[in-house]
């Protein structure tokens, strides 16, 4: 543990902070000090360690994603980065300290919140956020003592996204599968225990909106020992439906290996399987008389799509007779809800578009505040893969070298350093705790074994001597 | 992947990056050798996020006409992730799956501009 802010600054030197160490973070920086030398980058991450969704969001059985840390660990140790782990802005800095300070401020702190459905039941027990249970498996502190309940045969996860994909997957794969990755041992243990063989993922709409990717879908199909479930009737198309799938090749990939598995009769609802339920909207989660409060079910119910193909919303299907809604009654013990990540601001500081969840911003640029940037998911809404958050942060990345280059952004003279007291985790810390994970996880035969409590990373920080 | 080559002058060959505003940057690249590699020993923007193993699209290229029509087909992995890719066009691949071969010599590969919105 040390001091962080360097004062050894001459005057045409530029020192670009970023907020929030994680891929959108890391891609700013790549671009900035590659294309400038006179630029020097200061992180400022919440956690005590850092890369964000790569660590406490990608599936641990999906390694090759994570192998994009190993560059931005090079990025990290360049003598032209500083990091600061265990520092949150809003919390222990604000942006008006942060601007004050530096030529600019990147704010890359992602999407720390989820969405609501806004459903009775949604608060019982048994009813997960993916944030939450994805945390849980990956390690991320905060989640750490959810508890989920496994001890049932049926889980309906509320989403079709390649989030709701991998919460399938690793509710239904081998154990031994998962004991190879870097799961942490305490969900290794709790879902090795579970009872689980029926997963249900529910769509709004229908396969033509579903937001999985093929990927994930066909790895889903060769799980071993799973059985696929997609209905023969859901893969019917009009003419209009067929055009639209036909002019967009992902799409139209998807979809006939959709087909395929649907038309596939050795496909049966039999043992660990999973299954997609396309236009359905949950109404309210139930319980029971026995365990008031406990999840007992899901009501689903029946939705048309209207208006034109690629713009279709979800609308109920009304029995005309009764004036009801079509509605089906789903018993289940574990309810995830997938329906996405939402972008929360860190501070008043900055205009905020509170129903987007993103920074009010102009090709990266915060509306209205000279020198302050936003990439990655504060800056576009949580969607898209590392692929696009690169995209957004090199595009981020070009906004601060033009204004660089238009004499916009202030050259550093000196910093004054703002002490953080010895809170504060360096890149060297951190790799102290990441060589602990893998001693750890080596003598127990994974990549890692993840720390998983604030503390004990602080612990390994505090004692870490090396230079 | 596990091809192995010892690198001599005459197992070389000439591989041009076409970058997105038009900038042409003609290097050599070893037989046995991806684009990805070649595109990274010679400092050109295209990323390769995870580590050539088919799980990101960020070595995404456009392959000229010709050569495009040498290659072997994709893999279906690499169809999948294709698909994912930014501003797919009909002579796209992913450079980490394509090796140099003798035949290749004079390839042209374009640079997507990464930042043109994918989704
Ligand atoms: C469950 C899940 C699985 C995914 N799987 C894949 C996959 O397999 N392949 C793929 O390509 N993409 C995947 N993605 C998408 C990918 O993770 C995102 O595109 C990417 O992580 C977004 O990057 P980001 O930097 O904007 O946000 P994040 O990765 O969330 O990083 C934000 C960082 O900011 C920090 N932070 C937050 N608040 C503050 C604060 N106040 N002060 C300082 N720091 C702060 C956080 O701790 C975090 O480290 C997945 C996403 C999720 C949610
Ligand atoms: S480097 Fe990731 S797919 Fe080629």
């Amino acid at each position: 543990i040390r001091r962080c802010f360097s004062s050894q600054t001459t005057i045409d030197n530029y020192e670009v902070c970023i907020v929030g160490a994680g891929p959108a973070g890391f891609y700013t920086a790549h671009a900035l000090l590659k294309s400038n030398d006179k630029i020097k980058v200061h992180f400022i991450e919440k956690l005590p360690v850092p890369y964000g969704l790569v660590r406490f969001g990608v599936a641990p059985d999906h390694p090759e994603v994570k192998n994009v840390i190993d560059q931005f660990a090079e990025i990290a140790r360049s003598d032209r980065v500083t990091f600061s782990g265990n520092i949150s802005l809003g919390q222990d800095v604000t942006l008006t300290d942060l601007r004050a300070r530096y030529s600019a401020v990147v704010l890359s702190y992602g999407a720390e919140d989820d969405r609501q459905l806004q459903i009775p039941g949604e608060d019982y027990n048994g009813v997960y956020s993916a944030r939450s249970f994805v945390g849980w498996y990956n390690g991320l502190p905060e989640h750490q003592h959810l508890e989920p309940n496994l001890n049932c045969s049926t889980a309906v996860v509320l989403g079709q996204g390649n989030v709701a994909v991998d919460i399938a997957r690793i509710l239904l794969s081998p154990i031994d599968l998962l004991a190879k990755t870097d799961i942490t041992e305490q969900a290794l243990q709790t879902i090795s225990e579970s009872s689980i063989e029926r997963v249900l993922l529910v769509g709004r709409r229908g396969p033509i909106e579903a937001a999985f990717t093929i990927k994930e879908f066909r790895e889903m199909t060769k799980l071993p020992g799973c059985n696929t479930i997609v209905n023969e009737q859901d893969m019917e198309f009009s003419e209009e439906e067929l055009e639209y799938v036909n002019g967009r090749r992902p799409l139209k990939r998807l979809t006939e290996l959709l087909r395929k598995t649907a038309a596939d009769k050795t496909q049966v609802r039999e043992g660990k399987h999973w299954e997609l339920l396309f236009r359905e909207s949950p109404t309210k989660v139930y319980d029971s008389v026995a365990n008031p409060g406990v999840v007992a079910g899901v009501t689903l119910q029946h939705n048309e799509l209207v208006g034109d193909v690629g713009a279709r919303w979800a609308q109920p299907v009304v029995d005309n007779k009764w004036c009801d809604s079509e509605s089906l009654n789903i018993e289940c013990g574990a309810v995830f809800r997938s329906i996405g990540y939402k972008g929360v601001a860190a501070t008043d500081e900055s205009p905020f578009d509170d129903r987007k969840g993103v920074l009010r911003n102009k090709d990266g640029r915060v509306e209205g505040q000279e020198g302050v940037y936003c990439s990655g998911w504060i800056k576009t809404g949580p969607t898209g893969v590392i692929a696009t958050t690169m995209g957004s942060a090199f595009e981020t990345a070009r906004a601060i070298l033009h204004d660089l280059k238009s004499d916009l952004l202030k050259p550093v003279a000196d910093i004054k350093p703002i002490d953080f007291g010895p809170q504060i985790v360096s890149w060297n810390d951190w790799e102290a705790i990441e060589k602990q994970e893998k001693q750890i996880g080596q003598s127990r035969g994974k990549p890692a074994e993840k720390v998983t409590s604030i503390k004990t990373m602080l612990e390994i920080a505090h004692n870490n001597t090396a230079p | 992947r596990n091809f192995v080559t010892t690198p001599t002058s005459n197992d070389k060959v000439k591989v041009t990056f076409v970058s997105a505003d038009d900038e042409r940057i003609e290097c050599m690249g070893h037989i046995g050798d991806t684009l990805l590699d070649v595109a990274i020993d010679n400092n050109i923007d295209l990323e390769g996020a995870c580590g050539g193993t088919l799980a990101c699209s960020t070595c995404h290229l456009y392959i000229d006409e010709a050569s495009f029509e040498k290659l072997d087909a994709p893999e279906e992995e690499e169809e999948d992730m294709l698909d994912l890719a930014f501003d797919l066009r009909d002579t796209s691949r992913l450079g980490c799956q394509i090796r140099l071969s003798k035949a290749l010599d004079g390839i042209e590969c374009g640079v997507p501009n990464e930042t043109a919105d994918a989704r």
